[in-house]
């Protein structure tokens, strides 16, 4: 492939976008700085990702967010930083590899024994002047909004309906710290390099005020309700609290049943007891949990009951990196559980995903009873950005019971595998569901030839499954030499770098279901004379997935696995050398 | 009376051997519902895995028959989701002390209005003859070659420390008590433990039919809201009491707690989703 010559740029022109970097130790409000500003910037106007990194601990350490403001939508993180705002001595060495010659730094010099220039705002002291040095945060975030040009009433009025249970004293002292931070910035402005920084505030037609923004956690949880979930059982687990969290806090509104379980154990068999009620329940842990939850998946499996599993990946073995993020459960999930049973594996790319993937892992769950896990990380649980409104016109609750007659059977040999299912106490019927090999009551059997018709029929449901298969998206040209493969998380990261490639014979597969593979898997990859996995692990788990189901062998990796998602600007560098 | 559980399929081929206990426990069991005009269609039986679990095999009932040691919460859970229905959780000491122990402690903490019934034969039959969590001390086995010298649990003890909402012990040698305490726990409102001792004709020739019957006797006089008194009962070796130790009314259930029933009392499943409050939560993302 002749290569430009021309050194491509990430981003491009018409793409203007500055990366924000907030980095301090836990415990001292990076989180609240964060959720104030892309919720001021959105309300401004503008398009925001937000993305943070962060240690397991509860105080001290570096923790760092990126802030990526832009005019046209970026919904991946980058490895440079436009402007960094270090709240303590720890955040420049923490952050040193990122740190270039146009990184501005504003922050306080005395707090943060710079070895680099910065330009000295003296934060704490104004907020010790308003009357307390814990107003520093907010003076930041006034002043950062006012740099990018965002009217001061929306940060004024936005930061009064944050603290407004605080007290009238706390939001009268925020008022004063936008304020200061207007004014400041006023002042920085005549700085050249300061000055230069604004991003043009979007066509109106992208209509940013409307749309929501959220994190993964969210999406998933809102899903899930839209999915009509009755029940979750969880053990709390990085990454996945979020969404036991977010239903707990919803559970009156909504009918919801959500039980903090003694272990994972206890939490999967409690939502195979729920759907077996006829609720619909669902757990969400991360790989140690779902470690333990293995013979409960296998339980659903033999008893044919439907249940949904969020998994949210983080990095491995045994309790890794608890808070950090990588695609290396992929197998554990495809594995999960011993004996020979059908499932179904979705690897959402982005919010919009999560959510409509969530609420439809509910309604297949319940058509095909069979586990649906929703493999998810905490990259995407963690990062936020603006996005359209979910559209509840568009989704639908599926239910799959039967009442029952006197001579109800729960595992009549049905032609497509799938029986009826009813619950108890619902018609005359009895219903048995047994762990052990069972006949078409219910009852364990060591009958061996009806062993081999129940593992017949229960395997039958893949062809089933197949008929609502979510087939890979392909992005870029339909006549392609190289194809970029992805699936899961990496999904606007590769379509960004893409996007900036600029390569008119490339083209990106993502996958947002990864098992059953799609059927039509073999004919993308056979038509490209190139491919590349891009995968957060470090033995490509999906490359070796096609191979089984594909016998195409994938020739090109980029692989990363330290913990941190993929930055556009370092996937792209990659990519070039490939390509 | 009519049993009304009894199977109609004629010559089941029962997987126990001939003497065991549990041929009067599922006896006491079908008693016990008729008596309490119980309907199939409404009770629930889940249980875990070993001979004891088999139970509901036998009779008409829903059955869950899930994992080993997880009858509870999945019990827990079916009872939650729809409070009508009657909940058994049934399984043998080894089932519930022993792989499900964990989940033992935290139903006692939950307090699901479910009966929670554990054969105990201080011996594991299914896998032939090892250990149970229950064995007595020195008690022999082709694992245990010296003889168990780890402290038995004490499900009573554990329960009652617990402040569990009823605790009680029967012995399937006597039929008929075994029935009425079946019967006071079934009507207890809250988590309620029944452990039953029972002989394992196969594999324990130490805590035999006449083993039991002779270190056993009725607690008389004894007053069940006594929480000391129960667990001093609780703790007895010489002898073993029978009969009901502990017993707690008013503690709130685990679906008494739930929030979705404070007011509305509909079971969960029967209720639709609000797509209106779905649709403000979401805008309320902007």
């Amino acid at each position: 492939m002749v290569k430009s010559d021309n050194k491509k740029i990430y981003p491009d022109k018409g793409k203007q976008m500055i990366s924000l970097v907030i980095c301090g130790e836990a415990g001292r409000g990076i989180q609240t700085v964060e959720m104030l500003l892309t919720r001021i910037f959105k309300l401004g106007g503008l398009n925001v990702f937000a993305t943070k990194e962060y240690m397991s601990r509860v105080r001290g350490g570096s923790n760092s967010t990126q802030i990526i403001i832009s005019s046209k939508k970026v919904l991946a993180p980058l490895s440079r930083i436009d402007i960094l705002v270090p709240l303590d001595k720890l955040a420049l060495p923490h952050l040193k590899k990122r740190i270039g010659k146009n990184t501005i730094i504003l922050g306080e010099k005395e707090k943060i024994l710079p070895e680099g220039e910065i330009l000295d705002v003296p934060f704490t002291k104004i907020a010790e002047e308003i009357g307390n040095p814990i107003f520093a945060n907010i003076v930041a975030v006034g002043l950062i909004a006012a740099i990018f040009r965002i009217n001061q009433q929306i940060p004024l009025e936005y930061t009064r309906k944050h603290f407004l249970a605080k007290g009238e004293k706390i939001v009268q002292g925020n008022m004063i710290a936008i304020k200061k931070g207007y004014e400041l910035a006023s002042d920085l402005r005549k700085i050249e390099s300061i000055a230069q920084l604004s991003i043009p505030i979007p066509d109106p037609q992208q209509h940013i005020k409307e749309e929501i923004i959220l994190n993964g956690a969210e999406a998933v949880s809102l899903g899930a309700i839209s999915g009509g979930c009755h029940f979750i059982s969880a053990y709390p687990m990085s990454p996945s609290t979020g969404v036991l969290t977010f239903l707990s806090q919803h559970a009156e509104e909504f009918n919801i049943i959500a039980e903090q379980a003694e272990d994972e154990i206890s939490a999967i068999n409690m939502a195979l007891g729920a759907w077996y009620t006829g609720a619909r329940g669902m757990v969400t842990t991360s790989g140690g949990g779902f470690a333990l939850m293995q013979e409960g998946v296998s339980l659903a499996g033999m008893l044919e009951m439907p249940v949904v599993i969020h998994l949210a990946q983080r990095p491995g073995p045994a309790t890794g990196l608890p808070t950090r993020t990588e695609q290396g459960d992929l197998e554990l999930a495809l594995y999960s559980g011993h004996g020979e049973f059908p499932r179904i594996i979705y690897t959402p790319g982005g919010i919009q995903d999560l959510f409509y993937l969530t609420q439809r892992a509910f309604n297949l769950a319940d058509e095909y009873q069979i586990p649906v896990i929703i493999l998810t990380d905490e990259y995407l649980m963690d990062s936020y950005y603006n996005t359209a409104e979910f559209n509840l016109s568009k989704i639908k609750i599926e239910k799959y019971i039967s009442k029952t007659k006197k001579d109800y059977r729960r595992y009549q040999l049905a032609k497509n595998g799938i029986s009826e299912r009813g619950i108890p106490g619902w018609g005359e019927g009895l219903v048995l569901v047994d762990s052990d090999e069972h006949d078409e009551q219910g009852r364990i059997t060591e009958d061996l030839e009806l062993r081999t018709k129940m593992v017949d029929k229960r395997l039958k449901k893949f062809k089933e499954i197949k008929k609502g298969e979510i087939s890979p998206e392909l992005i870029g040209n339909q006549e392609y030499d190289t194809l970029i493969v992805g699936w899961g998380s990496t999904y606007h990261i590769i379509k960004e770098a893409l996007e900036s490639l600029k390569e008119d014979k490339v083209s990106f597969l993502h996958f947002k279901q990864v098992y059953p593979l799609p059927s039509k898997t073999e004919d993308y990859l056979k038509k490209a004379k190139k491919v590349i996995m891009v995968e957060n692990n470090a033995t490509s788990q999906f490359s070796k997935l096609l191979k089984l189901y594909t016998g195409i062998e994938v020739a090109h990796e980029v692989l990363k696995y330290n913990g941190l998602p993929f930055f556009v600007d370092e996937l792209i560098a990659q990519l070039e050398k490939i390509i | 009376m009519e049993n009304l559980f009894d199977l109609e399929e004629k010559n089941i081929d029962l997987a126990w051997c001939p003497g065991c206990g549990n041929f009067g426990i599922l006896q006491a069991l079908k008693r016990a519902f008729t008596e309490l005009e119980i309907k199939s269609e409404s009770l629930v039986v889940v249980s875990g895995i070993g001979q004891a679990a088999k139970t509901p095999q036998y009779f008409k009932t829903n059955m869950f028959n899930g994992l080993h040691g997880r009858a509870l919460p999945v019990a827990t859970a079916i009872k939650a989701c729809n409070p009508e229905l009657t909940v058994i959780a049934e399984g043998g000491d080894g089932d519930m002390y022993g792989e499900g122990g964990n989940h033992f402690l935290h139903a006692i903490r939950r307090n699901p209005n479910l009966t929670n019934i554990v054969h105990n034969n201080m011996v594991y039959g299914l896998t032939k003859g090892q250990a149970s969590p229950t064995s007595q001390l020195g008690f022999k086995t082709p694992v245990q070659v010296n003889g168990v010298f780890l402290e038995p649990f004490n499900p009573l003890a554990v329960a009652i420390a617990l402040n569990a909402s009823f605790v009680a012990r029967a012995f399937i040698g006597d039929l008929e008590q075994t029935i009425e305490i079946f019967k006071e726990a079934i009507k207890h409102k809250g988590y309620a433990l029944v452990d039953i001792f029972q002989p394992c004709v196969s594999f324990n020739k130490l805590n035999t039919h006449s083993w039991f019957k002779e270190k056993t006797f009725y607690l008389k006089g004894h007053d069940p809201s006594d929480r000391l008194a129960a667990f001093e009962q609780s703790i007895q070796t010489e002898k073993l009491p029978l009969g009901i130790f502990y017993k707690h009314p008013g503690k709130k259930t685990f679906e008494e707690g739930i929030k979705a029933y404070e007011v509305d009392k509909t079971p969960i499943i029967n209720r639709m989703l609000d797509r209106e409050k779905l649709r403000k939560l979401i805008k309320a993302k902007r």
